[in-house]
């Protein structure tokens, strides 16, 4: 599917969420990197040891669920935009997600935007919690949505416009 | 007449990265480009580099551009010479040059005591019907008209090839608010990088492996696109055919090296499939059977702008040291970067590169 | 000015000079930078010449001056490569059908 798609499937994501146990500590990075390509800049990017050096540059990234602490930092520093950060604890109901995004126009904090699935297609619309767009991200702002735990493991992008209300 | 130790033809990512290195080494450079500016196809990336923080991973390619620029005008002993072509070399070894000015075009000659060629590819085209009609373009004239000239280049668009280039400009068309209507390859599997592949498919483009396009259509602009699925033997498949309703084609098929001044100048060539084309034989350090000619970057083999880096830093480094300039660190430096081409050709990806890189040696 | 990007999330715009001319007699805006082509394009002229022998429509192909698709007849000039050649004020710029000839 995915290197006929460029759509991962369950069986592909099972491989990169954290554990339900660690995803009960707080915010935590998932990473769906699935090809082994010379690139290592979540590496260098990580403050914690959260994402394990590389012992060849095309070795697939190894996540220390227990070193990570959901910083967000690497989210804009990965080339193939493949990184968010999940916060199962946010609220009962939902978890903040936190994704890249580098489309015009930005969504504001509080607005309501589209929640995509994998394929690009509609599931939920969801509001904006945070926009983040500061200089060290060099362009790739970071969005953080508050998604329905029901449906947090198929959201992955948003879109942004008419759709400013919450059905 | 002028006179150089090294001219280095070409000024995009390898062609930088080797007058950077000479510059470093003491050596005497001049680099040309025929284009207005230095940086190649580099100054049309808008997207971040893949590889290491060495080779500026994490950056934006246009800036990657920007930072070489910077430290080639470093060096005193390099000079440069843009919107000059290199026309030919000769059997004297004098190289002659076209150049462009306001009013005028210039010709120049130029001998140099070894010669570095980065001169990059040429796109490859594809045959099917109407394929001339106005609104289908080559991607680097996408990419050229939307990120050099801030020009859309229509309303909704088809792409043809799901390699790295097409995945990455069907993004680029995305952020300059043109729709795509999807991304179709003739292979059965997506060719570029899966994460540009998900990160286009997750805002709404479908991708059709096993496609490719039949026929265009429209009076004078391009009003309609027909793809279909292809056999085992890349032929359409009749009764599987698909409209698309687009004024752009955007086509991109791969590259295939600029090897003229090799052919020219008589290096031994090699066809090497994995690597695009015809291309110079030559050794680890990017000397070609002619021991004053080096060769780096696109024009060695098809390859990310990363590995042109580090190739044109080879080719600089050797070449110099070839002349006799002495710099402390070359045995280290070198090594280091033979290190981090291998470590950039790794992977699943870098297959076919290693398989071409073992039929050019000598 | 249609098809101008005027907001980009990774690329500056900068604010450009008009540059005016002429194009088969009707006059023409572009910006500074722009190349003739890309000034054409951006006022939603694709047709730029015809192709020799059997004089279909052509617009530009590669953008970078190596596949002769663009040629147009500027200042009296034929065989203008317009995706390279950077627009002057007053230019005058014509289709060319066919093989280009000096008037």
């Amino acid at each position: 599917m995915l290197k006929t798609t460029g759509v991962p499937n369950d069986q592909d994501l099972d491989g990169v969420f954290p554990p339900q146990e660690r995803l009960g500590k707080g915010p935590v990075v998932v990473v769906e990197c699935f090809e082994t390509i010379p690139c290592n800049p979540c590496y260098t990017a990580c403050h914690f040891g959260g994402i394990e050096a590389f012992k060849d540059i095309t070795d697939l990234p190894t996540i220390d669920f227990e070193k990570c602490n959901g910083c967000t930092l690497c989210i804009s520093n990965c080339p193939g935009l493949a990184i968010m950060v999940i916060d199962y604890q946010y609220h009962k109901d939902y978890v903040k997600m936190t994704i890249p995004y580098e489309f015009f126009p930005l969504p504001k904090e509080g607005e309501w935007v589209k929640g995509l699935d994998r394929r690009g297609e509609v599931v939920i619309n969801v509001q904006v919690i945070l926009v983040k767009n500061a200089k060290h991200q060099d362009k790739t702002p970071l969005i953080s949505i508050a998604v329905p735990k029901a449906h947090f493991k198929k959201l992955r992008n948003i879109e942004v416009g008419d759709s400013n209300d919450q059905s | 007449m002028m006179h150089t130790d090294i001219l280095v033809i070409g000024g995009g990512p390898s062609g930088l990265s080797a007058a950077i290195a000479a510059g470093k080494s003491g050596a005497e450079v001049l680099l040309v480009e025929g284009n207005q500016y230095f940086g190649g196809q580099l100054v049309k990336q808008t997207h971040m580099f893949f590889g290491s923080e060495k080779q500026y991973a994490a950056t934006r390619g246009f800036d990657i551009g920007k930072k070489l620029v910077e430290e080639v005008e470093v060096y005193d002993n390099v000079k440069t010479l843009h919107s000059t072509t290199a026309l030919g070399i000769y059997e004297d070894g004098i190289v002659t040059l076209e150049q462009k000015t306001e009013s005028e075009d210039v010709y120049l000659k130029v001998r140099a005591k070894t010669i570095i060629i980065g001169t990059g590819a040429l796109e490859r085209s594809l045959p099917f019907t109407n394929n001339d009609l106005p609104g289908i373009y080559g991607a680097g004239a996408v990419q050229t008209l939307m990120n050099e000239y801030l020009v859309k280049p229509g309303k909704r668009v088809l792409m043809v090839g799901a390699g790295n280039i097409g995945l990455i400009i069907s993004y680029q068309l995305l952020q300059a608010g043109v729709e795509v209507a999807g991304i179709i390859d003739a292979s059965s599997e997506i060719g570029g990088y899966l994460v540009h592949a998900s990160k286009i498919r997750r805002s709404g483009v479908p991708i059709f492996t096993g496609y490719t396009i039949v026929k265009a259509e429209g009076k004078d602009h391009l009003e309609k696109a027909t793809i279909a699925q292809v056999d085992r033997h890349w032929k359409p498949i009749p009764g599987t055919e698909k409209e698309f309703k687009v004024d752009v084609l955007c086509i991109s098929v791969g590259l295939t090296p600029s090897s003229a001044l090799f052919w020219q100048v008589g290096c031994e060539m090699e066809y090497v499939r994995d690597l695009g084309g015809y291309v110079p034989k030559r050794n680890q350090y990017l000397q070609t059977t002619l021991k004053n000619i080096y060769v780096a970057g696109d024009s060695a083999g098809i390859e990310e702008a990363s590995s042109a880096m580090v190739e044109g830093s080879i080719a600089g480094l050797s070449a110099s040291h070839n002349l006799g300039f002495i710099y402390e660190d070359y045995q280290r430096d070198i090594q280091e970067l033979l290190q981090e081409l291998e470590g950039l050709r790794g992977g699943e990806k870098g297959e076919h590169i290693r398989n071409g890189y073992n039929m050019v040696g000598f | 000015m249609k098809q101008r990007i005027e907001n980009h999330p990774i690329l500056d715009i900068p604010l450009r000079r008009k540059i005016k001319f002429y194009y088969n007699d009707k006059v023409i805006f572009g910006l500074e930078g722009d190349t003739i082509a890309s000034a054409l394009h951006a006022s939603g002229i694709t047709q730029l010449s015809k192709s020799i022998k059997l004089h279909r429509p052509r617009g530009f192909y590669c953008a970078i001056g190596n596949c002769s698709s663009c040629f147009m007849r500027v200042d009296g000039k034929p065989n203008v490569k317009t995706c390279v050649e950077r627009l002057r004020e007053d230019m005058v710029v014509e289709s060319q059908d066919g093989r280009g000839s000096i008037k």
